[in-house]
Order: C-alpha cells, then structure tokens, then sequence
C-alpha cells in the first residue's frame, strides 16, 4: 500500500506544512531500519528490523539469538538437580517460576510427589517471583512511553520483594532452590509477618500505578486502541500469559488444568480485558499483581506443617519416560518436555519458554502501525531475551 | 459431538482403506495412540502428520503450545512406542491444546535420517513458523512449505545442527593445576 491510499495519512499530511505536501506527490522509497540490537525498549539484545515507508511500518521482523547460551545443550550433560542452575537463566526477572515446571516435569517422571508444605511454600515462591517480575514491568511500561518516574518506584518496591526471595533461598535473581521432591530448605523464623508487611508495600505501588500511569492522559493516547491482537489470532499464533488474557481468552494455567501447585485450594480470579490492545496489556498485569498478592497472603495464612521434602534416593536416576508438564510463568505459559533415558542426566530437555512464542506475533502485529508505535508495542508485549534466546 | 480428550483415547476401529501396518493397540483419528502420564500421546506416520494435527484442530485443539524435535541416535531400544510404528532416527513433536475442554494432545512422528522433511504447520498454526525454524536449525529436521526455513537462533553461517547427538559439546581447556608460578 503506498502513502496515498491511506486516508489517516492523508489527513495527516494535510494539516501540515506545505513541504510535507510536496512529498505526498514525491513517490518516496522505502527504508529499512534496524531497531536494536541494543536499544533500551528490548530488555537484553533483540534486533527488529523494520522497512518503513515514511513514519509506517510496512514489514518487521524479529532477529534474535543474540543471547542463544545453548541451555537445552549443556542440560543434557547435567545431571537432574543441576538442571535447576541452568533454567534459572532464562526468565531472570521471576526465576524461582522457571525451576517449577522442569522440576514438576522430572517429578511426574520419576512418580514422585512433593509433600503438601513443600507444594505451599513453592507456589507461594512462584507467586512472589511473579510480582518481582511484573512490577518491573510495570515500571519500565511508563519508561518506554517517556515517562521516567515509574520505574525507580517498580525498582525500588521490587527489591522488598527480592529481599524476602533472598531470606528464604539465598539468592536474590538465581534461588536454585526447587529439588525434586521438595524445596532445599524451609522458610525461615519471623519471615511469614515481614513478607506480609512487603505485600503492603507492593499494594501501595500498584495504587500509586494506576494514580500515575494508568489515568495519565497521554499514557491511554499511545496505548488504547494501539497493537490490537484479535482473539483468534493471538491464540493461532500461540501467545500466552497476560498478552492473551487481554485479548478477552480466559484462560490461566494456575486455574485450568495446571498441576503440583496449589492455586487451586486459593480464592482468587482470573483477570481479563475485551479490548486486546497495549492498554489492556498493561491493564491485566496491573491486576495480576494485586491478585498475587492477595494469593501470597492467603498461602501464608495456610502453610500446612509436616516434611519439605520427599523420600527422594540421594542419586537421582529418572526412570525412562517423556513428559510435558507446563506452568503459568509470569511471562506467560512455561513448559519443559523432558525425555530421560533412565540415566543420571536427561536425554532432551526442551524448554518451551513463553516469550519465544510471543514475540513470533511481532511481524503481523507491528504491519501498519507507526514507528513511535513499535516500542510502545514492543514493551506491552513484555518478553525477556533470555526467555527468548534461552 | 464426541469428545475423544475428555474421556481418555477415543477407541475407535481402523478404517479399512489403512495401509498394510494395521496398529495393533487403539487408535484416535485414525493413528496409534499411546498414553504418558495422563495426557494422550498419538503416533501418526510422518506421511499423515499434516493431515492428523488438522483434524485435531478441526475437534476444538485452538493451539499449537509447543513443537520440537528429538535426536533418538543415542537412545537406541525405545519401549515407549505402539506396535506398528517403526523408531526412526528423528522425531518431530508438537503439543496441541484445547481451551474448550482444557485437553491435551501430543503428536510424535517418526522422521528417517534420510529423508528429515516434516510438512509444515504453518497453514494451521502460524505461531509453529519460530518453533519448526529453531527445529530446523538445532536438530535440523526440514519443514516443507515452510515460508522462512532459515535458522533462528545460531548465526547463519554456523555449519552443523547442534542438538544432534554427534555434534560434541565443545569445550574450553581449563587449567585448575599446575597454574604457572607468579613471577
């Protein structure tokens, strides 16, 4: 389509100077431009390159592999439990979440069932991974649409959080905390009223949030009605998590079908927004947040006592199988298929990480748009590269 | 409508116009079928792989959640598969789920090394292009009708697919003893 067809663009040139007139009639030629690989609005080192005709994209695609470390590779020369270091990688945002499913996979393998407090305290970690890693989110939205505030509230909040992730694993971004049939150890003493003291804070945030970004004026004119991702294409192109809940697709693994975790035995609801667009995009992880919260606050009240640990042997060897087993990450649906051989490390790990999957809707979603779009677009989408590259 | 994820493998008798390797277990869409850990597993001959994850999205299965492929090479005396069906050296596997029921599918199909070309399921599910293009170029089994069949992940003039189980793992010497003495 060329500039002329478009009326929008039209209306748009007329109302300028009489110079943007004269190129209306100057049939112009397109240009590529390369968007990355490092620019602030990818989070790690992802290279879009756009052909632009004027200010509107006519093509884009995604270049990734810049961060390829090769994880299904070397986890086939590591033994079960050492996976665990390795996927911790991947997602670095929220990366307890991204030991759950692998171990939940070699668990089903091997029949082995992790005793109820250790099902508690890793969902409640799975959870408070999840607001470490969408309150970033939430800040860095602001940042890539010019408002800077935002995100030194989401760092600061978010390290209360961290901190309370660090007293109970050890570590602040790379727990290796989750083993097979259990946890590594139990929560600490005096730790159960201090992170309900953090959820306060959190709550605070998001109430600040919506004070500053989500009512702000010229947040909802970048935002509404920008990357509509229509229901039927979104799921034929596989996105998951928050991207497809926005686009009206109720849908939540924690609530359908998911398994060895406990959000079925918590009061909590599904968020969802009809309207598919960045706005609700942003919207729904808004109130994801505070539904974690609420659900942290409720596996706390009801950790049941007992063992952290199964009767596990102290040389892991999984039986023979193949296995998929996948969770709601933060970033969306995580799963592992894992093939074992009977030996002491895994035949083929493959981990179906979910921002892979929805960054493949960038080509169809960023035709057409503008180019101040694109980065707008790109943040709502929320993908990490080391959940793309992993 | 019958809905064969809701009550385990819809076990239905093989039409006669099948091919001479008559499965000998129960079948669904008209393939073997097997189960692991709860969740169906289907066997379809790498010849009838478009046709079969078509008629399972055409019953209610909206999403291609996943699609990879093994290297078997290594792991020679396989148990897990039906009778009828012959181990190859690749195998090409692709989750489907249904959100309607919240079923799932997965479809493994036996690809020969001699001829590793799967159709293509970008027709069905365009979210597969990523997943069957990170096939292609980690264990180099090739889509047919693919639009973009280039490598995704490693650089492109990169020689070799790295997950295959003859390619070594490569490795930086590391001298931990006998460090030279500080000058």
């Amino acid at each position: 389509m060329t500039a002329v067809d478009d009326p929008r663009r039209l209306a748009y040139i007329a109302g300028q100077a009489s110079d943007a007139r004269v190129n209306l009639e100057i049939e112009t030629e397109g240009m590529t431009l390369n968007i990355g690989p490092q620019h602030p609005a990818t989070h790690g080192t992802l290279r879009i390159v756009v052909k632009l005709d004027g200010e509107r994209v006519m093509r884009a695609e995604p270049i990734m592999g810049y961060m390829h470390r090769g994880y299904e590779k070397l986890a086939e020369v590591r033994t079960y439990p050492q996976v665990t270091s390795l996927v911790n990688r991947i997602d670095w945002l929220g990366s307890f979440a991204n030991e759950v499913p692998f171990i939940l996979a070699a668990e089903q393998i091997m029949g082995v069932e992790a005793p109820p407090r250790a099902q508690w305290i890793r969902t409640l970690l799975f959870e408070l991974s999840r607001i470490a890693n969408v309150v970033l989110f939430l800040g860095d939205m602001g940042v890539q649409l010019g408002a800077v505030t935002p995100v030194f509230f989401a760092f600061r909040d978010r390290e209360f959080v961290l901190n309370q992730i660090e007293a109970v694993t050890g570590g602040r971004f790379h727990p290796n905390f989750d083993r097979i049939g259990g946890l590594k150890d139990d929560i600490p003493k005096g730790w159960t009223e201090e992170t309900k003291g953090v959820l306060g804070r959190i709550r605070t945030f998001c109430d600040e949030m919506e004070d500053l970004v989500t009512g702000n004026e010229i947040f909802q004119a970048r935002t509404r009605g920008i990357g509509v991702i229509p229901a039927d294409v979104g799921l034929a192109y596989g996105l998951s998590g928050a991207n497809i809940r926005a686009s009206g697709v109720d849908w939540d693994l924690r609530r359908d079908g998911g398994i060895g975790l406990v959000h079925d035995k918590l009061d909590w609801k599904v968020w969802t927004h009809p309207d598919g667009d960045s706005f609700a995009r942003y919207w729904v992880r808004l109130q994801e947040v505070r539904e974690a919260c609420n659900m942290v606050e409720q596996l706390l009240d009801g950790i049941p006592s007992g063992p952290i640990m199964a009767k596990v042997p102290r040389i892991i060897k999984v039986p023979p199988g193949e296995a998929y087993v996948e969770t709601e990450n933060p970033l969306g649906v995580m799963g592992y298929y894992v093939v074992s051989k009977g030996d002491l490390v895994p035949y083929r790990v493959k981990i179906r990480s979910a921002s892979f999957n929805n960054i493949s809707i960038t080509p169809w979603l960023l035709e057409g748009t503008y180019v101040p779009d694109v980065v707008s677009i790109l943040a709502s989408l929320y993908f990490i590269l080391g959940d793309i590259d992993r | 409508m019958t809905d064969p994820a809701a009550g385990g493998p819809d076990v239905e008798p093989s039409s006669p116009d099948d091919t001479a390797a008559e499965p000998a277990g129960p079948t669904a869409w008209g393939v073997p079928v097997t189960e692991a850990f709860g969740q169906m597993v289907l066997h379809p001959p790498v010849d009838r792989w478009f046709e079969t994850v078509a008629a399972c999205r055409d019953d209610g299965y909206v999403m291609a959640i996943d699609l990879t492929a093994v290297d078997y090479s290594a792991h020679p005396g396989r148990t897990d598969l039906p009778g009828g069906v012959r181990p190859e050296r690749f195998e090409v596997v692709a989750s489907l789920l249904s959100h309607a029921t919240g079923g799932r599918v997965r479809l493994r199909t036996q690809v020969p090394e001699s001829d590793p070309e799967v159709a293509s399921l970008f027709d069905l599910y365009p979210g597969t292009e990523a997943m069957e293009r990170e096939a292609w170029d980690l264990v180099g089994v090739s889509f047919s009708g693919h639009p973009d069949h280039t490598r995704i992940l490693m650089p492109e003039d990169w020689e070799g697919h790295p997950l295959r189980r003859d390619v070594s793992m490569g490795r930086i010497p590391v001298q931990f003893r006998d460090a030279p003495p500080a000058r």
